[in-house]
Parts: structure tokens; C-alpha cells; sequence
């Protein structure tokens, strides 16, 4: 798996995403510049975490103007792999590669904390070998991760599939009081209607060693290590 | 003196022996432009002129170190071809007027002193002190500074792993905000800000130059008054998207043979920048005000020189250099531009244009303050005690409580009395203050803020970095000598806890105003006190800083020297935490309350606890600091939702309960071990003769202390947790 990492300005988890990539998980990954327009070599593409662009005006609002969107957009087209880790997420969304919205968190304060999430679709390439209904326990870190989506869509999205995890407590019951920002229907994570486009708020890179107090973020990288992605090469 | 120039030399901030020094240096009267340069780099915040002297007390070489004090920041070597670079700073007065930017823009700030020296932050930590816990006041800048401090760390991705709040009222009109940064460089890629090469390009990069914070560094040098609200233009606006870009493509070029010297602009603003670079590299510089670039009109050359405008650096270049790594600015987004060059002739020349403003001898501008001994005529015998002085074991738990929660007469039962210190808003849980910080990113962070001192793995390498503080604050009041021996053995004994063996501290004092006796007095003692700790736990201070003027209304803070420490963990696997485990034995490490400081015990209890940690024997270590055993007992719990049983067979007078139980005394350490190392434990506290009782196991859902507490997790939990929703609740 050849994973590409893109770099915006004001990106801050890059790093760890290229470590968990490389040294945890030995595939091969590179930072890629928001202003390479050509994402051909790689299988995977990840957005990574952090305030692209000062996350000014809104999260993500600039970032999706950056010029490697265009290639993430042709890249997602052709049945890539995009992840969107957090900022990533929110950067996806802003872009219409996601369906929804972001909005402040319920609390109008940045939260730094672990959360529980339950996964919900395990056929997409990011949850797949996950069992429905795992708990995974992950670390948060965003003020503008209120996930918001239309009731029509929200509905289209549920017989899709496309609600891929949610907020949950120890036990995996979703309650309001373990949705730490008040998104709708406790969403955490969705993927596109082809399920290759996935966005997250919690912090896989940031669980996937013992060291750090957990290794829940490491089963959805295995997924997409092992996911079986088409030949994108020429893109 | 002519009245104009004693009224200008006073605008300046100058005193008029200072005026008529440099008349005499000179050889001639100063311009404006000139004195306003000696008024920013003479002011108390950049000269030290009252604290030099002191500061030569402090033992500042060791084994390691690799940058001691005179860079931006200390630096030393943690092994595995790695460089540790380590520095705090205050941004009291800023944050007093304008708490949100003024926070900002010390986090901003800490963090170029660290980058400068080629080095990439890694951790964050504040040292915060708010006023009394009752005013609205208090909850607002407690509020609004830790708002500033997570705007901004969490947007560079640099994490915050750890911190303390205090509540004193002496604080109550002039908070401290003290931020420290820790960084990590590759052994032998330190870069320096001695400015050399005549002829070398200076280039400024980054924001454009406003007329934010212009002479921040005279503001920060006096004292605050009900006119200081007054004075916001003083305080400097922060763009953390900014700072971002300029970290990653400063320490890009870091490695470059043609940067020659990185210096940020701090206080005193390109002034301060100009000057220590090209004093510390003994070479000259001359600039020209309108290469440098600005977002206001009309500036003259004197707002130009002192503003503090936020996110700019000095770089010196080699020469036909300059395109090359302005080509890595231009594609991070940041504007740099060549203002000037390294002259040879030892002087600091402005000119605007053709014309020339200002020309001053850089070593002259930069240590020519004339120093302080403080007030009277009289020299200061610093009264050094002998190591093992007693100390009177504090016994007024009260203070640790806050005012608000001071019991007003009548017998209070033991277990009111955990709750109540437990909810103090001193002692009560940080974490609705910590969870507004990112303390997660790099993903380094080993113990989260909330257990303990912080511990970071450092990736490519086994071993770990733990990083502690120590607080000055109530005991300096009482004893100045006490209270900074005590600062340096808090942060040291925090970091053993952790495994942690200390290799460098960074201190800042934050007192009043110098030139009152018992300020003067109070500064001596408390540096005299720090530097026996030092000594006696052998290690140095690499870099410091100094706040003083920290009154209100003429009323000074209480001593509050501020001690972060830096500690080496053999093996980041084996670490110490503050949290409990199932099924552990607990233990008192150290002397029982009324033990004198002892700074050979203290050294011995920390070499103790270290090699238990290290050996894997105790994975739970942790201070008994404020509010004594139980507080720490009960905080262990909390930390871990896992209760404690302890017999009360070890009490030798039960009448004398609120002493055992929330007395105050130094090198007192708790420690929890699986009950098959409890051999071990006994065995190594035997061989450094550290004293050992033995006091419970781990395990149920209460506190539980002989017949003296019998306290439920959920309930102690419950007003744990929401201590600090109060603060501000009149």
C-alpha cells in the first residue's frame, strides 16, 4: 500500500500519520504538498489533522481550494482510497466529497479527550475485518467537529451504509451524554456512497501503539492496509 | 538636566543616572529614536538589571549541558544523539490587561525561543496564578488565558502535556502567566544567534510590522496601575496560522550552512533582535527601516525599531544566499526581506533611507544597564542556612483550600475536610482546564496531563523525557530560602516520580518590585534557597527568566519563583504515573510530617524512587505536595477510579489528625507496587536510607484511612471534578 499524506498549510498531524504509517504498520507513505496537482503513485491518500490554512473563516473552507484538490477529487473518481483524519474530515465535507457539514462543538470549547465510538458499516475498505458493533476507544482533539446533515440526507445515508461510526459510551450505547459535540445522530465517522471516501473526527494515529494508552486506531489502519484497491495507475 | 530631556529619558523608561550614563558613553545627547532603543533594551524585562547579580548565584553547568543561560534558550544532551532545548517565560503584565492575546502571545513567544535555536517543540506546560478564587475577575482571566493558551498551542501542534493553577489573592490584579517549551534537536544541528560576516544579508521574515506592542518590554517593566487598561496597545496580537508556517520553514533552513544566525523577534522587537545578535557575535549591523515591511502607514522609524509585532525572525545569511532560502519562505507563504547587513564596526546603525537615525555601540546597548544591588547602601549578605535546616512543618491547611473555603470556627470531621480540600479550587481537578488543550499531538504524550509529571517517548529511541514543575508561591511568603529550595525539590521530586533523573531545570521569578526591602530581601532568599537545592540534587538551571514589578496598586504578589524541570527516563516503558493500579501495596516513601527539609534525604528519596521506577517495582509514584496525605491519597484515587485501604497502624498520635492527615512537609513521596515487588521496595529504600511505611492496598471504591476517612470515590469524585466551576461564583 503507497500512501500519500497531503501537507496543507497549517496541517499538524502529518507526522504522526506518516509514523503510524511507516514505522508502526511498515507501509510506505509520503508527504505530499497541497500544491501537487498529480496523486498517481499512490494508493491511499489521507488528509491529515491540524488547522489547514489557520483553519480561517471555517475548517477546512480554504483548504478545499488548495490545488491538490482537484487531484483528491479525480483520485476519489477513479475508486482511490481518501481518508480524512479530523481537519482532514472537516477539509472533505467542505470539499462535497462528504456529504454534511461541521459546526462548533456543542460545548463552544476545544476538547482534547478519549471518547468511545461504535463501528456501525464494516464494508467499507476503512472498517472492513471490524465486526459491527465493535467499540473502539480513540482520542478526540477539535472545536469544530458538530457533525450536521439534512434528516432527508441522514436517511439516505443510514440505508447506505454511509454512517460509519458513532459516539458511544464503555458499552457502546449511544447516548447524548457520550456525544462530545453534539453531532447529529452521534456521527463520528461516514464514508461516500462508494464507501472509498471516509472521514473521521477521532485520532486513529494517535492509538495505534501500546505506549500511547491504546491501539484501537491501528484496526481500521490494518483495514486499509489490507484493503484490495483498484490500479490507479496513469491517473 | 533640562526639563525636556529628564521628561523625554522618563517616557523612555530611563532614570536619569541611566540618561546621563549613556551621555557620558555617547559622548553626546541620545535622539528619540536612540533613547527609545536604550529604553525597550534597558528596561527590566531585557537588561535583568536587578537581577543579574543574583542570578550568577545559580549553578548553571553540569555534565550535559550543552547551551546554558546567554542563547535564547538552554539546551542539553538526552543521549541517542538527541538535544533536548528547554526555556520559560512570563507574560504577566499582557495577560493582567488583555488575558486572551496576552496568553497567545507567551505561547507564541516561548515557542521562537525554542525554534530559534533550530530546535522543534515537542510540549507545552503554564504555570498559571489567579487572584482570589471568589471574583468575577479571577473567573474571567482564568477563562480568557487558557482560552489564549489553547487558541493558540493547539493551532501550531504543539501539545500542552501538563501545567498548575494556583489561587492567592495577592495575584488578584496581576495574574502570572509562566509558559514553558520544551524542544528536540539532532546533536551537533544547534543553530546560534551570534550574528558574524561582514557584509552577511540580515533578513527579516514573517508578519509585517505593526504598531502592536510597541515597547511591550518597558510595559512589562513597570508596575500595573488602573491606567495599565489603558495601555492594551502595549500588548501584542498573535496569528498562530502564521507561526505555524514559520516554525516548519525556519527549521527547514535551520540546517542550512548558509543561515548563519536565527534570532526571534521578542521583546524590544527588532531593536532587541538587532542588538543581542550582533552583540553576541561581536560584529556590527546597519538596517534600513523601509526595507522593512509594514501593516500600517505612516510609521516612523522609532515605531519600526520597538514594535513587538508578533511571528518575525532575523536571519543572518550568508552572501548570495539570500534568494535561495527566501525560494523555501516563498513556498511556506511568508514574506522575508533583506533590511540590512553585518558591519564590523561594532555598532548598531538605523537609517531610513539615505538618512541616518540612529548609531549606537551594540555591547553598549545591550549590557551597558547599569546594574542594581538593590535598594539601600548596604550590600545584601544573603543568609545561607546549612543543608538540613529545619523546617516548621506547615500545619495551616487552610491556605491550600483558597480563601473561600476557609473553615470558620468550629471542629470540621475528617472526611468534610478531604471533600472540601478536594473541591478547592486549588487542589480540584484540572481536567475542564486540560481537555480545552491538545495534548495529544506528535503523538509523544506517554502520561497525560492530570498524573503526575508528563512523560513523552522519543520516537527512534527507547528512552523518554519527563517534564515537572515546581511552585514557589505560599511557602516563599513565609520563608524565602524555604521556598525556593522547595520550588527546585518540588519540580526535581515530580520528575523522579515519573523515573525521570532530573538533568535541567528552567526557572522564573516572579516577584514585586525590586526596590522595595522585603521584595529585595524575599529575591535573595528565594535565589539563594534555589541555588543549595541545586547543589545539593546536582543539577543546573540552563536558561530562566525574570517578572518583576508584579504588583497592583502597590500591593506586591507573593514570591512565586517557578521551577520546570526536565528528567531523562532510561526506559519510557517504565515510567511512573499518579494513578493507581488494582491490587498494589501503597507506600510512604520519605520522612513523616514534621520532617525537616533535609536536602540530602530528599536527594536520597529521589535517587530511590527513580530506581523503582526504573526497575518496574513501582509504576505508581506520586509528590505529597498541598494538602498533605490524604489530599494525595485521594488524588491517586481519583486520578485512577480505584480506591484505597490503608490501616491506620502507622498513626503515632490520632489526636493530632488534621497533622497526619493534611500536614505539609517536603520529601514525602507516595508509591504503589504489585505486591510481588514489595521486597524490592523495602530493599531500596533501605539501601538509601529513606524511611518507609507501610500504608494500605489498592482496590474498592472508597478512600479509606484507619478510622479517620472513609470517603466514597463517587462523592470525593463529584466535588473533585467541579472545583473549578466555582471559581468567579462570588
Amino acid at each position: 500500500m503507497r500512501c500519500g499524506v497531503i501537507v496543507f498549510p497549517g496541517s499538524n498531524c502529518e507526522h504522526d500519520t506518516v509514523h503510524a504509517l511507516t514505522t508502526v504498520l511498515g507501509q510506505s507513505a509520503d508527504l505530499v504538498w497541497h500544491e501537487e496537482t498529480s496523486l498517481s503513485s499512490y494508493d491511499c491518500v489521507v488528509l491529515p489533522g491540524g488547522f489547514a490554512h489557520g483553519d480561517h473563516l471555517r475548517a477546512g473552507a480554504i483548504a478545499r481550494f488548495s490545488p491538490v484538490m482537484a487531484a483528491v477529487e479525480r483520485f476519489a473518481a477513479g475508486g482511490g482510497l481518501v481518508w480524512g483524519i479530523c481537519n482532514g474530515f472537516q477539509v472533505l465535507v467542505e470539499a462535497g466529497l462528504l456529504p454534511g457539514a461541521m459546526l462548533q462543538n456543542a460545548g463552544l470549547r476545544f476538547v482534547c479527550r478519549w471518547i468511545h465510538v461504535r463501528v456501525e458499516s464494516v464494508s467499507t475498505p476503512f472498517t472492513n475485518g471490524i465486526t459491527t458493533g465493535a467499540i473502539l476507544r480513540m482520542p478526540i482533539a477539535h472545536h469544530e467537529g458538530s457533525y450536521f446533515v439534512g434528516a432527508a440526507t441522514l436517511a439516505a445515508m443510514e440505508r447506505g451504509g454511509q454512517i460509519v461510526l458513532r459516539y458511544c459510551d464503555s458499552d457502546g450505547r449511544v447516548t447524548d451524554v457520550a456525544n462530545p459535540n453534539g453531532s447529529v445522530a452521534s456521527i463520528a465517522g461516514v464514508c461516500n456512497r462508494d464507501g472509498n471516501v471516509f472521514g473521521l473526527m477521532p485520532h486513529p494515529e494517535r492509538c495505534a501503539e501500546p505506549i500511547l494508552g491504546g491501539t484501537d486506531g491501528r484496526r481500521l489502519f490494518d483495514a486499509v492496509a489490507n484493503a484490495r484497491v483498484p490500479s490507479l495507475a496513469g491517473r | 538636566m533640562r526639563a525636556a530631556e529628564r521628561s523625554a529619558a522618563a517616557e523612555a523608561g530611563l532614570t536619569e543616572l541611566e540618561y546621563d550614563r549613556i551621555c557620558q558613553a555617547l559622548e553626546r545627547e541620545p535622539n528619540r529614536l536612540e533613547l527609545g532603543m536604550f529604553g525597550v533594551l534597558w528596561s527590566e524585562h531585557c537588561s535583568y538589571k536587578h537581577s543579574k547579580p543574583l542570578l550568577r548565584r545559580l549553578p548553571t553547568a553540569g555534565a550535559h549541558v550543552l547551551q546554558g543561560p546567554g542563547e535564547n534558550a538552554g539546551a542539553v544532551d538526552v543521549g541517542d544523539g538527541l538535544v533536548a532545548v528547554m526555556k520559560i517565560e512570563s507574560h504577566n503584565h499582557p495577560s493582567a490587561v488583555e488575558p486572551y492575546q496576552g496568553a497567545a502571545t507567551g505561547v507564541g513567544g516561548i515557542l521562537r525561543d525554542i525554534f530559534t535555536m533550530g530546535a522543534r517543540p515537542i510540549a507545552l506546560m503554564d504555570a498559571l496564578c489567579f487572584g482570589d478564587p471568589r471574583s468575577s475577575r479571577t473567573g474571567y482571566l482564568l477563562n480568557e488565558v487558557v482560552s489564549g493558551i489553547a487558541g493558540y498551542g493547539n493551532c501550531v501542534g504543539v501539545p500542552t502535556v501538563g501545567g498548575s493553577i494556583a489561587f492567592d489573592s495577592s495575584y488578584t490584579g496581576n495574574p502570572l502567566v509562566n509558559v514553558l517549551c520544551l524542544g528536540l534537536a539532532r546533536k551537533g544541528r544547534l543553530l546560534s544567534s551570534r550574528a558574524s560576516g561582514p557584509g552577511n544579508p540580515v533578513m527579516l521574515v514573517g508578519s509585517e510590522t505593526g504598531r502592536d506592542g510597541i515597547a511591550g518590554a518597558s510595559f512589562a517593566s513597570a508596575q500595573l496601575t488602573q491606567e495599565s487598561e489603558s495601555q492594551r496597545p502595549a500588548v501584542q496580537v498573535g496569528n498562530p496560522f502564521l507561526q505555524k508556517l514559520l516554525i516548519e520553514a525556519c527549521l527547514e533552513v535551520a540546517g542550512d550552512p548558509d543561515v548563519v544566525a536565527m534570532q526571534d523577534l521578542g521583546a524590544a522587537g527588532l531593536t532587541g533582535a538587532a542588538t543581542e545578535m550582533v552583540a553576541r557575535g561581536e560584529c556590527g549591523i546597519e538596517i534600513d527601516v523601509q526595507l522593512v515591511p509594514r501593516r500600517a502607514t505612516g510609521m516612523s522609524a522609532s515605531e519600526v525599531m520597538r514594535s513587538e509585532s508578533q511571528e518575525r525572525m532575523l536571519l543572518v545569511l550568508t552572501r548570495g544566499s539570500e534568494e535561495r532560502i527566501q525560494r523555501v519562505f516563498d513556498r511556506w507563504g511568508l514574506r522575508s526581506s533583506v533590511i540590512g547587513r553585518i558591519t564590523d564596526d561594532g555598532l548598531v546603525r538605523v537609517r531610513e533611507g539615505t538618512a541616518l537615525v540612529a548609531e549606537l555601540p551594540a555591547r553598549f546597548l545591550s549590557g551597558g544597564a547599569p546594574g542594581y544591588e538593590g535598594p539601600g547602601t548596604g550590600s545584601h549578605t544573603p543568609a545561607v542556612p546549612p543543608i538540613g535546616r529545619g523546617l516548621v512543618p506547615r500545619r495551616d491547611f487552610g491556605r491550600a483550600q483558597g480563601p473561600a473555603l476557609r473553615p470558620q470556627g468550629g471542629r470540621v470531621d475528617s472526611n468534610q475536610m478531604l471533600l472540601n480540600l478536594l473541591g478547592s479550587p486549588n487542589l480540584s481537578s484540572r481536567r475542564a482546564v486540560y481537555e480545552q488543550y491538545d495534548h495529544m499531538v506528535q503523538t509523544n504524550t506517554v502520561v497525560p496531563p492530570g498524573q503526575g509529571a508528563a512523560v513523552l517517548r522519543l520516537k527512534g529511541s527507547t528512552k523518554g523525557l519527563a517534564l515537572g514543575l515546581g511552585i514557589g508561591g505560599a511557602a516563599c511568603a513565609d520563608d524565602p530560602w524555604l521556598g525556593g529550595a522547595l520550588a527546585v525539590a518540588e519540580a526535581c521530586r515530580n520528575v523522579a516520580c515519573a523515573g525521570g533523573r532530573p538533568v535541567a531545570l528552567t526557572d522564573c521569578l516572579n516577584f514585586g518590585d525590586p526596590e522595595r526591602d522585603v521584595v529585595w530581601a524575599a529575591l535573595n532568599g528565594v535565589v539563594d534557597g534555589m541555588r543549595e537545592a541545586c547543589l545539593a540534587l546536582d543539577v543546573p538551571i540552563i536558561s530562566g527568566n525574570v517578572s518583576l514589578y508584579n504588583e497592583t496598586e502597590g500591593e506586591p504578589i507573593i514570591p512565586t519563583p517557578i521551577v520546570g524541570a526536565l528528567g531523562v527516563i532510561a526506559n519510557v516503558e517504565c515510567h511512573g504515573r499518579a494513578a493507581f493500579a488494582e491490587g498494589q501495596s501503597i507506600w510512604l516513601l520519605g520522612g513523616g510530617s514534621g520532617a525537616p527539609l533535609d536536602l540530602d534525604l530528599e536527594r536520597r528519596l529521589q535517587q530511590c524512587v527513580i530506581e523503582l521506577v526504573e526497575s518496574g517495582a513501582t509504576p505508581t509514584a506520586a509528590d505529597v505536595a498541598e494538602g498533605g496525605l490524604a489530599v494525595a491519597l485521594g488524588e491517586l484515587a481519583l486520578a485512577s477510579g480505584i480506591g484505597a485501604v490503608c490501616s491506620g497502624s502507622w498513626i503515632e498520635n490520632e489526636a493530632r489528625w488534621e497533622d497526619v492527615l493534611f500536614g505539609e512537609a517536603p520529601s514525602r513521596i507516595i508509591i504503589a507496587s504489585p505486591r510481588e515487588r514489595d521486597g524490592d521496595v523495602e530493599v531500596a529504600a533501605a539501601r538509601w536510607s529513606v524511611p518507609l511505611t507501610r500504608l494500605g492496598l489498592t482496590g474498592g471504591d472508597q478512600v479509606r484511612i484507619g478510622d479517620l476517612i472513609s470517603v466514597s470515590l463517587d462523592e470525593a469524585f463529584d466535588r473533585w471534578s467541579r472545583g473549578l466551576e466555582r471559581v468567579g461564583d462570588k
